[in-house]
This record gives C-alpha cells, sequence and structure tokens, in this order.
C-alpha cells in the first residue's frame, strides 16, 4: 500500500509532554473530516533528537520539518499540506528551505551527525515489529542462529572494537567471552537501563524509539554466551519505554523472534523486564544485580565480576542500552566497517544529550573523535543569549568539567580520562559565564551525596566531607587550606571506594580545581563569586542616581527589606536581605546592582 | 515463525517501508494540486501513479503533490523530473495519462508527446539541470 503523505510525529517523552499526542490524535481527526484518511499514514515514531525545536512532525515525501507544533496546528497541516500540496510556512524550521530542499541534510543540527544507535529513531513506528523487521531487523538474529558459530560473534565484536557504553570503556568482547569461558547450564543476559545521570537521556530514548534493536542484541548474546534467559533493569520513571518495551517483547514472542525454538532453531530465550526505583547507584552492576534479585541495591566487591558471577551468582554479560543497541549493525554490516568509524582506540559513535545553556538542545549521535566545539558550536548552535561559552561537564557526576582550552580535542574515552573527566553514559551540559564552578561542583557532589549507598566510608564519609568543605567556600568561609583537603580526600575516594559512584564523585571537585582556580581563590580569598551565583557572597545595591524612587522593587521584595520616600532614591537594608533578586528583576532603570 | 517465513516478511515490509523512505531516490514526479487541480481530478491522477509505480515494483520514484503550477487550462499537470530525460509538464493527466506516463516516460525513457503542455522556464531550473 503505498500513501501519497506520510506523517510522523514524534513520540519521545520530550514531545510526548508538549502535546504531541494530542496532535497526532487531531491529525487522525482532521485527516477523517478532510476525506483523505485512507490516502496518507500518520504515525508516532521515536525522538528525532532536536528536543529544543518539539514537538516536531516531518511530513513525507516533502521532507518537511515542522517544528513547535501545537495541537490546533493539525488542522493547518492536514487542510493546506496534505490536501493542496502546500506546505505551512510558519511551521517550518527553516522558512528559506521550501519544498525544494533535499532534507534533513540542511539543517545544522543533524549535519555532522551519524546515526548508527539512532538509526530508526524518528523514522519508525516503535510499536510495529514489522517496520524494525523491515529495517534489516532480526536479519542479524537470524545470522547468528544460522550462519555463525558463538565464536565468529565475538571475532566481529573484537574486530569492531566495541567499548561499553555505559562510562566505564571495556571492551564488549571481553565482557562476552569471560561468560562464554565459564562452564555452567544457566546463564544470563541484562541489560542495564538504569540511566540516572541529570541531564541525560540518550537510553530512555532508545529504547523509546527503537525497542527491538535492543531486544535483538540480546537475544543475539544469548546464543553466543549460551544463555536463555535476560533481564532489562529499567527505572520505573520511563514509563513510556516501558511501555514500548513491553509491546515490542509481545510482539517478537508472536513472531518467535523471543521464546522457545527462536525461528526452529532450537534455541530458547526470554527476556524479563525488572523495575528499578530509581536509585543511581542501581546503575552500578553489582548494585544493578542485587536490586534485580530483591536486594537492597549495594554493590559488592569485585571479583567476581558479574561476567563470572552475576545474577542469582550465575555468570552474565551486562551492558548498557547503548552498547546493545550497537551489536545487530555490527553483526550485519560487520565488524571492519564499524571499526573504520570513530578513532583508533574508540570506535562507533557516541550519543550525546546535549543540555545547559545551548541553543539546540537535544540528543545527538556523533562519531567518536567529535570534537567539543563541532558538538556545541555547530551542532548545538552556539550558547544561548550570545553568551561566552564558559566550560561543558561530561559524564554527569562522575565526570569533570572541560574548559574552553579542550574545545578542539577530539572527544573519546581515552582523550577524556587523560583531562580528569571521563565519557560517562554521555551527558553533556554546556555552561556559560553566569555558572560559578564552585557551584557546580557542589551540586554534583551533592547528588552523589545523595545517592550514596552508604556501604563504604571513603563514598559515605568522603562526599560529606568534600560537601561541607565546598558549602564552606561558597558561603565565603573558606580557607586555602581547603584545596588541598579536598584534593587529598578526592584522592582517598578514588583509590578507596568500593564502586564507581565513590570513585568518581570527585572528579567534578578536582577537575574545577584543577581548571578554575582562579574561581576558588576568588571565593576564599577575596569572598566574590565572580559569576554572581553565590548568594552569601554578593549583595544587591540600589545606585541613588539611577533610583528614580518608584517604589516597584519595595513592593516587590518579600522580606520588605527596601524602603525609601516616594520619588527619592531607595535603600536595602543588607541584615534583613535575603538576596532573592526580585529587586535586580524588576526594577526598569537598571538602579540595583549586584555587587 | 520459520527462517524463510521472516525472510519473506521482511522482504514484503521493505518495498512498504521503501516508499516511506525517500532519500536517494532520483525519479520525481510532482502532481500540482492547486484548487483548479484537485477540481480536474489530481487526487485520482496522484493515486494512480502510486498504484501504478507500485504495481511495476519501481522504488526510486518519489511523488509529490504541489500547489498551482500554472496551467490551469490543462489540469491536472504534472512535472517529471528524471536523470537522463528532459524535465517535462504534463497537462491533462487522468488516470489513464498517469500510467501512460509510468510505462513510457518512467520505464521506456519516451516522452508521451500529446500531453507535454511545457517545459519550465529556463530561469527556475537549477544551474546543472536539464
Amino acid at each position: 500500500m503505498s500513501f501519497k503523505h506520510y506523517v510522523l510525529v514524534c513520540g519521545g517523552t520530550g514531545c510526548e509532554s508538549a502535546k504531541a499526542d494530542d496532535i497526532f490524535k487531531n491529525l487522525i481527526h482532521e485527516a477523517e473530516n478532510a476525506g483523505i484518511r485512507e490516502e496518507v499514514q500518520i504515525l508516532k515514531t521515536g525522538c528525532f533528537g532536536f528536543c529544543e525545536q518539539g514537538p516536531i512532525v516531518k511530513v513525507l515525501p516533502d521532507e518537511s520539518f515542522y517544528v513547535q507544533v501545537k495541537p490546533d496546528d493539525a488542522r493547518e497541516i492536514v487542510a493546506e499540506h496534505l490536501v493542496k500540496g502546500r506546505e505551512v510556512p510558519r511551521l517550518l524550521y527553516d522558512k528559506s528551505l521550501s519544498m525544494s530542499r533535499t532534507g534533513l541534510e540542511d539543517i545544522e543540527f543533524y549535519q555532522k551527525q551519524f546515526r548508527i544507535v539512532l538509526r530508526n529513531c524518528g523514522f519508525i513506528n516503535p510499536d510495529d515489529i514489522n517496520e524494525y523487521i523491515a529495517r534489516d531487523g532480526y536479519a542479524a538474529l537470524e545470522k547468528v542462529l544460522f550462519e555463525m558459530k558463538p565464536d565468529d560473534v565475538l571475532e566481529e565484536l573484537k574486530k569492531s572494537k566495541l567499548r561499553g557504553r555505559g562510562g566505564a570503556g571495556f571492551p564488549t568482547w571481553m565482557k562476552w567471552k569471560f561468560t562464554k569461558d565459564v562452564e555452567d547450564d544457566e546463564k544470563y543476559i541484562a541489560c542495564n537501563a538504569d540511566e540516572g545521570d541529570p541531564g541525560a537521556y540518550m537510553d530512555r530514548s532508545t529504547l523509546e524509539g527503537d525497542p527491538h534493536s535492543i531486544l535483538e542484541a540480546m537475544a543475539i548474546a544469548g546464543r553466543t554466551v549460551g544463555a536463555g534467559k535476560g533481564y532489562i533493569y529499567i527505572r520505573a520513571e520511563y514509563p513510556l519505554a516501558i511501555k514500548r518495551l513491553k509491546t515490542a517483547m509481545q510482539q517478537a514472542r508472536d513472531l518467535n523472534l523471543l521464546g522457545d525454538n527462536i525461528l526452529g532453531s532450537g534455541f530458547n530465550f526470554d527476556i524479563e523486564i525488572r523495575l528499578g526505583a530509581g536509585a543511581f547507584v542501581c546503575g552500578e552492576e553489582t548494585a544493578l544485580i542485587a536490586s534485580l534479585e530483591g536486594e537492597r541495591g549495594m554493590p559488592r566487591v569485585r571479583p567476581p565480576f558479574p561476567a563470572v558471577q552475576g545474577i542469582w551468582g550465575k555468570p552474565t554479560v551486562i551492558n548498557n542500552v547503548e552498547t546493545w543497541a550497537n551489536i545487530p549493525v555490527i553483526i550485519t554490516k560487520g565488524g571492519d566497517w564499524f571499526s573504520k568509524i570513530g578513532t583508533e582506540g574508540s570506535t562507533g559513535t557516541k550519543v550525546f544529550a546535549l543540555t545547559g545553556k545551548i541553543n539546540n538542545s537535544g540528543l545527538v549521535e556523533v562519531p567518536m573523535g567529535t570534537t567539543l566545539r563541532e558538538i556545541i558550536f555547530d551542532i548545538g548552535g552556539g550558547i544561548k543569549d550570545g553568551k561566552k561559552f564558559k566550560a561543558a561537564q561530561t559524564g554527569g557526576p562522575s565526570g569533570g568539567v572541560l574548559k574552553d582550552d579542550f574545545l578542539d580535542t577530539p572527544i573519546d574515552y581515552d582523550n577524556l580520562i587523560k583531562l580528569g573527566s571521563m565519557m560517562g553514559s554521555g551527558g553533556l551540559i554546556v555552561m556559560d559565564e553566569d555558572d560559578c564552578m564552585v557551584d557546580v561542583a557542589k551540586f554534583y557532589l551533592g547528588f552523589c551525596v545523595d545517592e550514596s549507598c552508604g556501604k563504604c566510608a571513603p563514598c559515605r564519609v568522603g562526599g560529606k566531607t568534600m560537601y561541607d568543605i565546598l558549602d564552606k567556600i561558597t558561603k565565603g568561609q573558606g580557607e586555602m587550606e581547603d584545596l588541598e583537603k579536598l584534593e587529598t580526600i578526592g584522592a582517598a575516594m578514588k583509590r578507596a571506594s568500593l564502586c564507581g559512584l565513590g570513585q568518581t564523585a570527585p572528579n567534578p571537585t578536582l577537575s574545577t580545581i584543577k581548571y578554575f582556580l582562579d574561581e576558588y581563590q576568588a571565593h576564599i580569598e577575596d569572598k566574590k563569586c565572580p559569576a554572581g551565583k553565590c548568594k552569601q557572597l554578593m549583595r544587591f545595591e540600589i545606585d541613588p542616581e539611577k533610583c528614580i524612587g518608584c517604589g516597584l522593587c519595595a513592593r516587590r521584595c518579600p522580606v520588605n527589606c527596601i524602603s525609601g520616600e516616594k520619588r527619592a532614591p531607595h535603600e536595602i537594608d543588607q541584615s534583613q536581605c535575603i538576596k532573592c533578586g526580585e529587586c535586580f528583576t524588576v526594577c526598569k532603570f537598571d538602579a540595583v546592582l549586584k555587587v | 515463525m520459520t527462517l524463510e517465513e521472516l525472510r519473506a516478511l521482511r522482504e514484503q515490509k521493505k518495498k512498504e517501508l521503501d516508499r516511506r523512505d525517500v532519500s536517494g531516490k532520483s525519479i520525481q514526479i510532482v502532481v500540482g494540486g492547486g484548487t483548479c487541480g484537485i477540481a480536474a481530478g489530481a487526487r485520482k491522477t496522484h493515486a494512480a501513479f502510486l498504484d501504478e509505480l507500485e504495481e511495476n515494483n519501481l522504488t526510486d520514484v518519489v511523488v509529490k503533490q504541489t500547489g498551482c503550477l500554472g496551467l490551469c487550462h490543462a489540469e491536472p499537470t504534472v512535472e517529471v523530473m528524471m536523470p537522463g530525460m528532459p524535465t517535462v509538464i504534463y497537462g491533462n493527466v487522468d488516470d489513464a495519462v498517469a500510467r501512460k506516463i509510468v510505462h513510457k516516460h518512467i520505464m521506456a525513457h519516451e516522452l508521451v508527446n500529446d500531453h507535454i503542455y511545457d517545459r519550465p522556464a529556463v530561469d527556475i531550473i537549477e544551474k546543472g539541470g536539464k
């Protein structure tokens, strides 16, 4: 069946929360009213990645890229575009592009991207297994079941040089081999979908947009290492991803792509979903396994590694969502093909969730080795409101802060480690001149202190102690010796903590001390916060020359600490001021100063 | 499901999904869908193209709809662009003519002479195009 138009509505969580579902329903309703329902296919896809401009609706074959669509716009899209063949210019992302253009490659946001993991996101309907199959879905599983031996699969993975995308970057083929080499009649496969970094949503989008790629990959691993059961550990805060996974699993079972005797090969494999309660530490593999078994989510000493002793004490291959999503492509296209993408030591692509003070927030997938500058300025469209770039934070609370000197460093596992950060799962938060680095360090450390499970002392005590010191500095009570203390405790935490959470928690603090020492010094010695973020270190004053005595600030002040005669300069009572900044925001004459 | 059934299903679904995908397709048919075109039957013409292309398994062709092409006396009008052939605007394209265009112009690389109404003005042809 051919359709005159294909209307793709973004069904990612971001666009859904901006009423994409209403848009979808309205489009169907309007198409019915116009009598063209049979001629057009209207469907929901996974995330397009360009979340800043959502909700997104794409119309094919014209490749019209409509952005910030509202439910009421459905009528115009149907009446003008679908019936009369005229685009709705006011909704186009780039109004200068008309129907003559070639497509997404004209939009800068997409130009430098290369999609492997997100290959189907924004094109197929994730709730329809047929569309996944049409995109060579389950062809890799087919190959593994009928043409390849388990060792061939390992060989392809080895050639691909794929490294785990969860953060640490361990070679995937080795993990699999460890499990394969253990003699045991019971083994398990696990998918780590416990994505917890603030601002990161790569894994959620992959699961929402292309759930079958994960199922297929897990079955491939099951066949390779000799496991018959897989678990997907996903946080309960991802209801849409869970729903799509469940649908996908059922459809795969119906077609005998999961279950007993898959495609008549004699191989049995099924998958179960386990919901997590959202503790950050459960992203650590041993804690995840404990939680999955119904225990309290706490890490344990490794070795033994899960590859040898994992779920229910049995050998377990555990990989992150993004790692899994790469597997079917590596099998169908070959490890050699994959290893040519990216850099020597870090092959393939990486998905980043680009957020913070950036114009084009969204989900981007780039080859490894792309520079920060390309991601932030070319794809991301630069810093919001024309402000100056100050730093980028990679790897979430476990990563470090990179300053502008490193904008041209190719991003890969090894370079990031060298710079004191890490790849992490792929959160990329951009900061501008208004962000205070001490405050940022305190925020991330505070997150880790909250999320620490408390099992080991270096993390439990060290984190809290470092946090208290940072808190002291932001209040202007810091001393220069505090910096040494931070470095000493941080180094101890890195060496002595039980799991990755504690080992990496000091990274944001240590990297900001390294690259933004002057800001720490300003807080400690001059008792000033250069970015004007730390409230205790700044005050608001009224310039008597500029104040006309309108009284607006006095009326707005929540603690009534501004006083003055009508039409005469006002004054702020510093002893009462809570530094909320309301007076600064409301003054129309720029008479309130931040000093 | 068996392996053979999966492969057959993939082939079939691939064809369906290929029609949605426009990347890399080299032939374009643009149907004029202004009020005049629709009144003269452009929607049927559009459907006839899709049907005939599907029938003949032609996957390299995109059928688009646009507004009025300006030849309101000869609606429905259709513009055909393909490598190795001059870009042509056909007029009075009804169901039967649409199918003829697919067979002659697209498959046999011959112009459907009695329906040629225009060639696009030189100034709107892109550099390097025909």
